[in-house]
């Protein structure tokens, strides 16, 4: 073996993580047949699951990824059942509204992000609460909602519950599918290279010419988009539409402890978080106030003594990735060159792209 | 025994080492001056020395009593004070705000607004402006007035002369001259050789985070400092590529 | 007419009362406490205990209060502020905000869903009124709270601008590294800022029990208007802060005129036009529009 020099070889995934793809492919497989030998009651838990997903998923590609932490996210959770409402009672088929509900959702975000988006950190996270206030007040105010008394998606119940149930199931499933894709893909590509370089350092990186607000704008209205899915979504499930229940900033508080406690600012974290978040609140839930006493404590404890949440710890410690989303180095090449004396073990460095919230 | 003991010290800025294993000692009423290339871990050093930064080995002496885990406000109760590179001023305060905070330790000595601006009368009409619109010559005599208001044992000055013109440098140095008279000790950073050779008792040139050169500064040659400066004063072949 | 605006102005002096904490602890430690309002119910709920409980007048109460909330003010620094803050800008925001839901929550556990107020333990001076010249009423209570925000508010100028403690804070809020080398301990110094900040809080929750009524979960609207007041003042000068307040209050009043529903509309819409302005004719951003000093890189 000839003394050559260590080649770098850049990676973007690992062996792990091609097992981690045929994985995913397979689960979401089985999830999509899974209505077949589950429950009613379970089909419903597990849209739940999802829509959480979803949640999670897009706070964290706000905060995670944007460096915008919002405690005014639920405004757009209401606001996607609130359009689905309005949009049923103009006569278009339920089904097709909660989608086009999401996209005026979106919509209405583009305008709202030119001025948000100047606020900073405590400024935004506050402003954006101040907008679902105000967001709800006005909302009350609509003829067809009643005030707080609220309103139903009527239209949906001319369909049968069992197919209801199901295609509500089937429609969440592919939601997250799509968002988590997308999310995915935004951050393997240019953007997500421009996304991580915002995350570690927003001068430096506008000192080398990433469009910070651009960027920025693009994960705003994208989490804006995916929430109000998600709120659609709720509604399509819950039928009732009081908006004290959806503009509520409990939706925010969820977000938030699924993604501190999965790992703020890594893509599989916040999945792991909004499942920790379902397995609490399916033992826990009956407990009433003192699972929210829980959920928030946890909260505070998580972001002082485990701030890289549950998989960021896990990663750090064993470098696992199964959806790599940044690229690694692995240096290669003569392990007696590199180990110096003939160490037994062969030196397989590997420079990780380290991962900050 | 030493007023002020450095051994071994070692400053750390992340992966880079600032400050290599350095030692030396500080003697009441003693001068030194710090000279050294961009990088070489002058300002480092002075901060370590006064608590800004942790050191990652090595000890910081005074009086013999180890510094280790002071942090830099009980130092300055202990009597040691800095002037900051780049004078670091509280810019939404004015001069006398700056020159009180200077008491925060509460030492006992002889240092009050009033003494500070008789050292430095240019700052008297200036009394109640902010520091944020003074000219830098002013702003450094607010420095230079806020570290003596702790009426310091050790005075730490870090290239105080830095961003002035020569005329406002002599005002500074002329100010210095009486407090060395007076027998205050000084360690101080100073990019110009002449002048640092010229008000110093003993100089040390560092290189690369390490003493390079340490001499009294009546014998050292400029040209032997240049060299340690440059790092020239290596035996041939031992010179880095 | 006039009447309804000597009555904004009068409710003004209570934003102003809450907004301060808010805005001086932002403007020392850079951190924005989003259990704020929670902890402002939480001295409500204290002084009600003490009053409903142990008949202990609210007045004297908050011979009890205000130091307990000083104390918790250097506690919520100490061991979670500070340790937060640490890491980063954004943490803290998580922290506080987990810190009012479990506040909340614990209230309601505590003392369940009913409302209540300190109005009937307070005697005649919840409903007393002056009649001023013009056949104006203005109550005594509404009076005594401006007057308080404007005594608290000039007495926190005085104290930061003549007091060696109040110098510190300064100094720690412009650049905690260069503090520590002039002898200030400004771990010491936010500690206390923090007190501060909560004794503040303390006296706004009081007014707030007094002049309404509260439930567990009403921190968050608190937290609402004392971030608005803050925002419209500029947090940087503390009179700015009586003027948000007066402002905030104004707008309140004028959109109860035009809806029934009109009242938190109209605070949320000047805040929001105010913020537009500003953002649109500053271009600094929020730094700016605070107008806070840039601060020095550690």
């Amino acid at each position: 073996m000839s003394a050559s020099a260590p080649m770098p070889v850049i990676e973007r995934g690992t062996a792990t993580s091609r097992i981690a793809a045929i994985a995913t492919a397979l689960i979401i497989a089985l999830l999509a047949i899974a209505p077949r030998v589950l429950s009613a009651g379970a089909v419903d838990r597990m849209t739940a699951l999802f829509i959480y997903v979803i949640l999670a998923a897009m706070w964290n590609a706000l905060a995670g990824f944007g460096g915008l932490v919002s405690v005014g996210q639920q405004v757009f959770f209401g606001l996607g059942a609130y359009f689905a409402i309005r949009l049923a009672d103009a006569g278009l088929n339920p089904f097709a509204a909660l989608f086009v509900s999401a996209m005026a959702v979106g919509a209405v975000s583009w305008p709202l992000s030119l001025f948000m988006l100047r606020l900073r950190n405590g400024e935004f996270a506050i402003g954006m609460w101040v907008i679902a206030a105000l967001t709800h007040l006005l909302i009350n105010l609509d003829r067809l909602v009643q005030g707080e008394t609220g309103t139903s998606l009527i239209s949906l119940n001319v369909y049968d519950a069992g197919p209801r149930r199901v295609t509500i199931y089937w429609l969440a499933l592919a939601s997250m599918t799509a968002l988590l894709a997308v999310l995915f893909g935004l951050l393997r590509g240019s953007t997500g290279a421009a996304i991580r370089a915002i995350r570690d350092n927003e001068d430096a990186a506008a000192s080398v010419g990433v469009r910070v607000t651009g960027t920025k704008r693009l994960l705003f209205v994208l989490a804006a988009f995916g929430i109000g899915i998600a709120g659609a979504l709720w509604l399509a499930t819950s039928i009732t539409f009081q908006p004290k229940t959806y503009f509520n900033v409990q939706w925010t508080a969820y977000m938030i402890f699924m993604v501190l406690v999965g790992g703020i600012g890594t893509f599989e974290g916040a999945i792991l978080g909004a499942l920790v978040f379902f397995l609490i609140e399916t033992w826990f839930g009956g407990t009433g106030v003192w699972y929210l006493v829980g959920l928030g404590a946890t909260a505070v404890l998580f972001s002082l003594f485990l701030p890289r949440g549950l998989w960021g710890t896990i990663e750090e410690r064993f470098g696992l990735r199964l959806l790599p989303v940044g690229y690694r180095v692995r240096l290669t090449g003569n392990p007696a060159a590199l180990a110096g004396d003939g160490a037994s073990s062969p030196p397989r460095q590997t420079i990780q792209h380290q991962e900050r919230a | 025994m030493s007023l002020l003991s450095v051994e071994n010290l070692v400053v750390r800025h992340g992966l880079l080492q600032a400050v290599r294993g350095v030692s030396f000692n500080v003697e009441r009423g003693e001068t030194l001056a710090l000279v050294g290339a961009n990088g070489a871990g002058k300002t480092t050093l002075l901060r370590a020395i006064a608590g800004a930064h942790p050191p990652a080995a090595g000890r910081v002496l005074l009086d013999g009593a180890d510094l280790a885990g002071v942090p830099s406000h009980r130092r300055v109760g202990m009597g040691i004070a800095l002037v900051p590179e780049g004078r670091k001023l509280f810019v939404q305060m004015t001069v006398e705000e700056n020159l009180l905070l200077g008491r925060t330790a509460r030492r006992p000595g002889d240092w009050s607004v009033d003494r500070v601006l008789e050292m430095f009368p240019n700052l008297k009409p200036r009394r109640h402006a902010r520091t944020g619109h003074l000219s830098g010559g002013e702003q450094q005599a607010t420095a230079i007035g806020r570290a003596l208001m702790s009426n310091p044992d050790v005075l730490l000055l870090d290239e105080v002369s830095l961003g002035l013109s020569p005329a406002i440098v002599d005002r500074v140095y002329a100010a210095l001259q009486g407090l060395i008279a007076s027998g205050t000790t000084i360690i101080l950073v100073e990019q110009d050789l002449n002048r640092a050779l010229a008000v110093s008792d003993r100089v040390i040139c560092m290189l690369e985070g390490r003493v390079a050169l340490e001499g009294p500064s009546k014998e050292v040659s400029r040209d032997e400092v240049t060299k340690a400066y440059f790092g020239l004063h290596r035996k041939s072949g031992n010179v880095p590529a | 007419m006039s009447n309804q605006i000597i009555q904004g102005i009068l409710l003004g002096g209570y934003y102003a009362l809450i907004a301060c904490g808010l805005s001086f602890m932002f403007s020392v430690m850079r951190i924005i406490n989003l259990a704020h309002g929670s902890l402002a119910v939480f001295a409500a709920f204290a002084l009600w205990l003490l009053a409903s409980r142990f008949h202990v007048p609210p007045f004297l109460g908050l011979l009890i209060v205000l130091p307990l909330m000083a104390a918790i003010g250097w506690a919520l620094q100490r061991f979670l502020l500070e340790r937060s803050a640490r890491g980063g800008a954004l943490l803290p925001i998580l922290t506080t905000f987990g810190l009012a839901i479990v506040i909340d929550n614990m209230l309601f556990e505590q003392f369940g869903a009913d409302t209540r107020s300190l109005a009937p333990y307070i005697g005649s001076l919840s409903y007393d009124s002056w009649e001023w010249p013009g056949g104006i009423y203005v109550g005594k209570l509404a009076v005594i709270m401006f007057a308080t925000a404007v005594i608290l508010l000039g007495g926190l100028q005085l104290f930061l601008t003549r007091t060696r403690l109040g110098r510190s804070i300064r100094a720690t809020s412009e650049d905690p590294d260069t503090a520590g080398l002039v002898g200030v301990d400004a771990r010491r110094a936010n500690a206390i800022a923090a007190a501060i900040a909560m004794v503040t809080v303390g006296l706004a929750g009081a007014f707030l029990g007094m002049r309404a009524t509260f439930d567990p979960y009403a921190g968050a609207p608190q937290l609402l208007f004392a971030f608005e007041a803050a925002v419209i003042g500029g947090a940087g000068s503390l009179w700015g802060t009586l003027i948000g307040g007066i402002v905030l209050a104004l707008a309140q009043t004028l959109g109860a005129q035009v809806h029934p529903q009109g009242f938190l509309i109209g605070g949320h819409a000047v805040f929001l036009v105010v913020l537009f302005v500003r953002l649109s004719t500053s271009g600094l951003g929020l730094r700016g529009l605070l107008r806070l000093p840039s601060r020095s890189a550690p």
